[in-house]
């Protein structure tokens, strides 16, 4: 039984040892290279005593970010992603609770490593990803792991203002791309467009689909989601065959009517999530592909990233919603009512997630992980977590399930999740705030700030654009003389979203 | 002209749009302001930037982006 997920890259180096496993537009990586330096990162932190604790990752996204994670995992150790684009700020937030002794940064992200406040020691990824390989303590430090030893933490928006680290171990994510690749069909001739930042656990569908499957990824340039005719010259250039991209940037491209013009002529297998998908859009991508696979992915980072599929093999009516379908293999969704019972027949109900995939909790927070991670409230007699993820669902006439709504001020931005409280708690900050309320404009895709007091708006962006990631900041702010109440006296978010 | 400042202005208010020639190089303008621009273009212009003018050459000034309304109304 495989325990740890460095076992799919020991496979597949000895199959395909010279076939490029990640490449962008500057670097090649074969399956080899990767095998070899993360040995060598592995072996370079367990000499200095770096074992079963968090190793920070802050490398610009590239091929050699993936062998940067392996290289953590073969200390022993789990990652910490970071990525400039959370913003200073948040960066800080994060090596302040996750207090990581050693920190991989490349040539782009030390001296900035080195201007905040970090106790901690920077290593260089060019120096220590070609140091010797002690294949002796890595044999022992693999001799001495389990499945449930943690493999990462990435970092989630919270509605309290400070992030939330979700943190996974090797069983739930070995269970979930498992899954995902039967799902996809993915195999060795599988040549990956990666859109999702390294950061998030969304790039795990690439970056271990790669390892697992022998595929190829290639990591798109971001700024290609703003130019879609480059994108899809990219796709083509690469032969790309498989994506798994937020619908926005699905979206891009053929709202622009590029697919008229050009197809990404050998994309077969097309999966998207973390957002709702315009049918209209879904339509043109149909038409132009009708060849293609198109998989609706639905699942939070909490369980390991995706817990649903749907395969969109059908015409959908314009007021009707993509089903999230159903749970991969080895989990269950429960669908539980006001009263904590299975929801029956059409009823709407609390999506919750049961099965190994469920990921070990919030880090070091046990207050907020004892608040979605609960006891299953059908199980009586004996322990069993389940998540609750705050969606809301009901299953169609065809026992689909369908994500209705959230229950509390989640919302999907850009593919991002985002806790408008995050935003509202950071506003407040900002002099001369006396209250600020974030409501999503769903129609026009923004996220609206509305506030009162005396400071001026250009003031409160410039603020929010150094305190919270780029996604993160309002696209619309709207100054008030009040905001409007409702007889409780809590700000009435109806009456704010009909000024919109 | 004024009408595009003031969407950019909206977006991005502490940028300095009637000066600066590298909104896509230095990064300020990304993939969400490129698709709301190119929606509020065609509200208030009346045209459709078609695909193979969304380069990053149209974009990286006000000016450029002006340029390429005028043309496209012509």
């Amino acid at each position: 039984m495989q325990i740890n997920i460095l076992e799919y890259l020991e496979q597949t180096v000895k199959r395909l040892p010279d076939k490029t496993a990640y490449a962008d537009e500057q670097e090649k990586l074969s399956f080899l290279e990767v095998y070899d330096r993360a040995r060598a990162i592995g072996s370079y932190l367990s000499g200095k005593g770096v074992y079963k604790e968090p190793v920070a990752v802050f490398m610009k996204k590239q091929p050699a970010t993936a062998v940067a994670y392996f290289g953590a995992i073969y200390a022993g150790c789990f990652y910490v992603p970071l990525d400039q684009e959370m913003g200073l700020n948040r960066i800080e937030m994060i090596l302040e609770k996750m207090k990581p002794k050693a920190a991989i940064c490349d040539e782009s992200t030390a001296d900035l490593m080195k201007s905040l406040n970090y106790k901690g020691t920077i290593l260089s990824y060019e120096d220590i990803s070609v140091g010797k390989i002690d294949e002796l303590a890595l044999s022992s430090i693999r001799d001495n792991a389990i499945d449930a030893d943690p493999i990462y933490t990435v970092f989630t928006s919270g509605s309290t203002g400070t992030p939330k680290g979700v943190i996974a171990n090797h069983r739930s994510v070995i269970d979930y791309i498992d899954n995902l690749m039967e799902v996809l069909k993915a195999d060795e001739d599988t040549v990956f467009g990666n859109q999702t930042p390294f950061y998030l656990d969304a790039s795990l569908k690439e970056v271990l689909g790669t390892i697992k499957c022998g595929a190829t990824t290639y990591i798109i340039p971001k700024s290609y989601f703003m130019f879609p005719v480059k994108l899809v010259e990219f796709l083509n250039e690469y032969k790309i065959n498989t994506v798994c991209w937020v619908v926005t940037a699905l979206v891009i491209i053929s709202s622009f009517k590029v697919l008229e013009k050009t197809v990404p002529e050998y994309l077969h297998t097309i999966a998207f999530g973390s957002e709702v998908f315009p049918i209209k859009q879904f339509n043109l991508w149909r038409k132009h592909l009708p060849d293609a696979r198109f998989i609706n992915l639905y699942g939070p980072t909490e369980a390991t990233g995706m817990s649903c599929y749907y395969e969109a093999n059908r015409a959908f009516e314009l007021d009707e919603p993509i089903p999230i379908g159903k749970p991969f293999k080895n989990t269950q969704v429960l669908l539980l009512n006001d009263k904590d019972e299975e929801a029956a027949g059409g009823e709407l109900g609390e999506i919750c997630i049961r099965g190994v995939g469920v990921t070990l909790g919030y880090y070091d927070d046990l207050e907020r992980t004892r608040e979605a991670y609960v006891q299953n409230p059908t199980c009586k007699a004996y322990p069993e977590i389940i998540y609750r993820t705050g969606d809301l669902g009901r299953y169609n006439e065809r026992g689909e399930l369908i994500f209705v709504s959230r229950r509390d001020y989640q919302i999907k931005h850009m593919g991002h999740r985002i806790e408008l409280g995050e935003i509202e708690v950071c506003a407040n900050t900002v002099d001369d705030v006396e209250s600020a309320c974030c409501i999503y404009d769903s129609h026009k895709s923004r996220i609206v700030l509305f506030y009162t007091g005396t400071a001026i708006g250009k003031d409160i962006i410039v603020y929010l654009k150094e305190k919270l990631p780029r996604y993160m900041v309002p696209n619309h702010i709207v100054n008030l003389e009040a905001l409007p109440l409702t007889s409780n006296g809590k700000i009435d978010r109806i009456k704010l979203a009909d000024k919109i | 002209m004024e009408t595009l400042l003031e969407m950019l202005k909206d977006m991005h208010p502490e940028v300095d749009f009637e000066n600066n020639d590298k909104l896509i190089d230095q990064g300020i303008l990304d993939s969400f302001d490129i698709v709301s621009l190119i929606a509020e273009i065609d509200n208030e212009y009346g045209v459709t930037i078609p695909p193979e003018s969304i380069i990053p050459e149209n974009f990286n000034s006000a000016k450029a982006l002006y340029a390429l309304i005028e043309k496209l109304e012509d």
